[in-house]
């Protein structure tokens, strides 16, 4: 299969210009893309940058407010995944979608189960069929066993297998290989080849580079939510992509001010947790900004989690101002002087249907109870020194946190930790979700911490915003650390070259 | 991948696990072992448990609930529950005697007619709750367990009709047997069959296996989740309208307290039958024989002298005993599958 004949091929699916908003979160600006029958189609791009979005859009589970949408030059509008399917769209995502209590062959023929005698589903065709689908793929699942526990590898294939009884003309792959062994994905592209073989368009999202040239025909780049250009692959070299994916100029939103670097607060040694992440070092000193950089899944959230405690670890240490922290025990974590303000805030920062000063004050239940009791009046207190000192802007600390924007409630959340002093402050994607106003404003307030002498762990999906404030950043690559750049260092080509690993 | 072997090791010792795997996903298969040694057991003990006296008691003592399980197995697959069913039989049960009293002359069928079709309507209701208030079945059914008692006790008052007020005919429902089985129980058996066939053999029973095994995913496979759920509810709310109706066939009187606490004999019986209380698994087939075995283990304790207060705690140790085995066997298979991958490659 060569590119000539790629681009010759007739278009089967093409979007232009589509737009999806959430409320003021615009998640696709321009989404643009264009399939040709018989090739295998890369779409790339940093964290947010709106792939997703636009991979749901195809699946029909989301509905553009705007766009042009054709199928095989006829326009579409999806209004559900049932509409996608029977227009040929079938769609893999990364965490594969079957039923664990039905077997395998059930799960492909879901909904379409081959009938017999009076209109009854026949197991033995519908086993057959399914092990006829199996022998093309050259893939052994015994048919007949349930979904349970197989592999994620297995899943795709199992998805692969739906999408081909389907007879399905767009195959889009959502970070299929994110969680496959390396056998699992040269079987897996060993497939996808075969399927452009047949004929059929294959959308192939992927972080690894390696990946990405050695499958695709044409890669298209997403950025900010806007399309941004398509290359035959082999006319195109990772550094031009990775600049097309980065390029963008980082403004003067995020002010980190020069505070006084001080002694080491946090030092992890060696830690490993097996199959998550493994032999992680660094520090942080007190007055420092550190950015954890890297893609979604590299194991950031993971790393910080079994530094606060929340998870246990296999080897390694945590220590916070020399003392080793008790592994898997959150309560030691928060008596050694460390706040985490987690990625979802609304799940794991906050309790949604409480009152903004019960929120706060949390953290010191015990510190505010006497007798074992806490009072309205203790509370309400306790939660006004910091609320206003963080400019919450709330007309009444009993009302529900729940009423809250969504940067005022993470203000809840950094108030919450601050009212216990701590020592080092964890922040996980501070200001995902966050307007840009109010984004500044969370960006100064760590800043002020920092030179108060707190040491902060930052994580960001956000190059920009671990760029515009930290003052070293550390890369991860599937759980591992590739680099510790002082701020001179980190730029957009070399935090995400170290983040694909694509160079070293 | 994970089936990966080779051809040496797939002999004897896998043709044993081959017999081993399809016992054991035979989910009705522990509980029809303990049926079984529980009546040979007291048989034993006791030679007159088997008396075809007796062996009729039993089929009738099991007939209301096996219907009522075998509907609850059909709420409990999609992951939901209904609570209210004592509620709804003894609405029923309750219209099925005012009928006979009022409208002497009134067709015994129609009567079976007006019966399902009450139990239909407040099935219905139950279905349109939970479909529409995206709040859990646990909480709607109770409070319509509530609702439907109350209606119940407000119509009926102190008021009961007995089984002098009903025709002959319609008491001898639970008399006369047809090759050795009481006509109520054949229906049973009818009304079982039919749902095993419809659960396990169709596309839209199918569905509702999907929905209660991974709702989002069926949600987001495109299966219509809403009109499948209330269906759902619909079939329970009939079958248990219909247990009313076989209610005051087989007992005496009919008043506000017709079924009271069933509902929680009924859960027992699916769950004791193998139907998973989180959706997606289990058979009516199941529950009917969890709802056989529960109602024999009471009379088979009686048979030998067992005192009445222990029989409550008997079938709670059943009802542990079974989601122990459950649980259990599914760690086993998580395990056996969790190797097979490993040895991969």
């Amino acid at each position: 299969m060569t590119n000539d004949h790629a681009s010759a091929a007739p278009i089967v699916l093409e979007l232009h210009n589509a737009v999806k908003t959430f409320g003021p979160v615009v998640a696709l600006a321009d989404g643009t893309i264009e399939l040709r029958k018989g090739e295998i189609h890369a779409l790339v791009g940093e964290n947010g940058a709106g792939k997703s979005t636009l991979v749901k859009i195809l699946a029909g589970v989301y509905q553009p407010d705007r766009g042009h949408f054709t199928i095989s030059g006829a326009d579409v509008h999806f209004h559900n995944v049932g509409d996608s399917k029977a227009a040929g769209v079938s769609v893999i995502y990364q965490e594969p979608t079957l039923f664990p209590d039905l077997t395998v062959a059930e799960n492909i023929f879901m909904g379409r189960q081959h009938l017999g005698r009076m209109r009854l589903i026949s197991r033995t065709t519908m086993r057959q069929k399914a092990a006829e689908l199996f022998e093309q793929l050259g893939v052994r699942i015994d048919p007949e066993r349930l979904a349970e526990g197989l592999s994620i590898a297995d899943q795709q294939m199992i998805e692969i297998a739906k999408a081909i009884s389907l007879d399905a003309s767009v195959l889009v792959m959502d970070e299929p290989t994110a969680a496959l062994s390396g056998t699992e994905v040269e079987r897996l592209f060993d497939v996808a080849r075969s399927l452009r073989e047949r004929g059929a368009a294959v959308l192939f999202i992927s972080h690894r580079f390696d990946e990405v040239f050695a499958l695709s025909d044409r890669i298209t780049v997403l950025r900010d939510g806007r399309y941004i250009a398509t290359h035959e692959t082999q006319a195109v070299t990772v550094d031009a992509i990775v600049h097309e994916m980065v390029g963008r100029d980082i403004d003067a939103m995020f002010p980190k001010t020069d505070a006084e670097i001080g002694d080491p607060v946090l030092t992890v040694d060696s830690l490993t947790q097996k199959g998550v992440f493994r032999d992680i070092s660094f520090e942080v000193r007190s007055g420092e900004i550190v950015g954890l950089a890297g893609l979604v899944g590299a194991g950031r959230t993971e790393v910080a989690r079994a530094i606060f405690g929340i998870d246990s670890y296999d080897s390694g240490t945590v220590t916070i101002e020399g003392k080793a922290l008790k592994p898997g025990d959150p309560m030691s974590a928060i008596k050694a002087g460390v706040g985490f303000v987690p990625e979802d805030r609304r799940k794991q920062g906050l309790v949604m249907s409480l009152g903004v000063a019960r929120n706060a004050t949390l953290t010191l239940r015990h510190a505010l109870s006497r007798f074992g009791l806490i009072t309205g009046a203790t509370e309400r207190r306790a939660g006004a020194i910091w609320t206003d000192r963080l400019h919450v802007k709330t007309g009444n600390l009993d009302a529900a946190v729940s009423t809250l924007s969504g940067g005022n409630q993470q203000k809840v959340v950094l108030a919450k930790w601050l009212a216990t002093e701590p020592r080092l402050l964890i922040v996980d994607e501070p200001t995902r979700g966050i307007d840009v106003a109010t984004k500044a404003e969370v960006h100064r307030l760590l800043s002020d911490l920092a030179s108060r002498g707190i040491a902060i762990l930052m994580i960001s999906s956000e190059l920009p915003e671990v760029l515009g404030m930290a003052d070293r950043v550390l890369v991860m690559h599937e759980g591992r650390l590739t680099a510790d750049l002082p701020r001179a260092e980190a730029t957009p080509q070399s935090v995400m070259a170290y983040a694909t690993a694509v160079s070293q | 991948m994970s089936t990966v072997q080779t051809e040496q090791t797939k002999s004897q010792s896998a043709k044993a696990s081959d017999i081993f795997s399809a016992l054991s996903r035979i989910r009705e298969l522990p509980v029809m072992v303990a049926l079984v040694a529980l009546v040979l057991g007291t048989f034993l003990l006791n030679p007159r448990f088997l008396n075809s006296q007796s062996v009729k008691d039993l089929q009738l003592n099991a007939t209301i609930v096996i219907i009522l399980a075998a509907g609850q197995a059909v709420v409990l697959i999609t992951r939901n529950v209904d609570l209210s069913v004592g509620s709804i039989l003894g609405l029923s049960g309750f219209t099925t005697g005012t009928l006979f009293a009022v409208a002497p002359g009134i067709p015994i069928w129609l009567v079976f007619v007006i019966g399902v079709a009450v139990g239909g309507l407040l099935g219905a209701f139950n279905g349109l709750l939970v479909t529409t208030a995206r709040v859990p079945a646990l909480v709607i059914t109770l409070g319509t367990l509530y609702i439907y008692r109350g209606i119940n006790n407000a119509w009926a008052g102190g008021k009961e009709y007995f089984s002098g007020d009903r025709p002959k005919a319609f008491g001898n429902l639970s008399v006369d047997t047809f090759f050795g089985l009481p006509i109520i129980t054949i229906m049973a058996i009818v009304v079982v069959g039919v749902l095993a066939v419809a659960l396990g053999r169709t596309r839209q029973g199918r569905d509702l296996y999907a929905i209660g095994s991974e709702p989002e995913a069926a949600r987001l496979f495109g299966i219509a989740v809403g009109p499948r759920v209330f269906v759902a509810f619909l079939i329970n709310g009939m079958l248990a309208g219909l247990g009313g109706v076989l209610y005051a066939s087989r007992f005496s009187s009919v008043g506000a307290s017709t079924g009271t606490g069933l509902e929680l004999d009924v859960v027992a019986a699916a769950v004791v039958g193998g139907v998973a209380i989180f959706g997606g698994v289990g058979s009516v087939v199941g529950a009917a024989i969890g709802a056989l075995l529960l109602t024999t283990i009471t009379s088979s304790l009686t048979a030998i002298q067992v005192d009445k207060f222990w029989q409550q705690a008997v079938v709670g140790v059943l009802i542990l005993a079974a989601i122990i085995v459950d649980r259990i066997a599914s760690l086993r298979r998580a395990r056996r599958l969790r190797e097979g991958g490993d040895s991969d490659e």
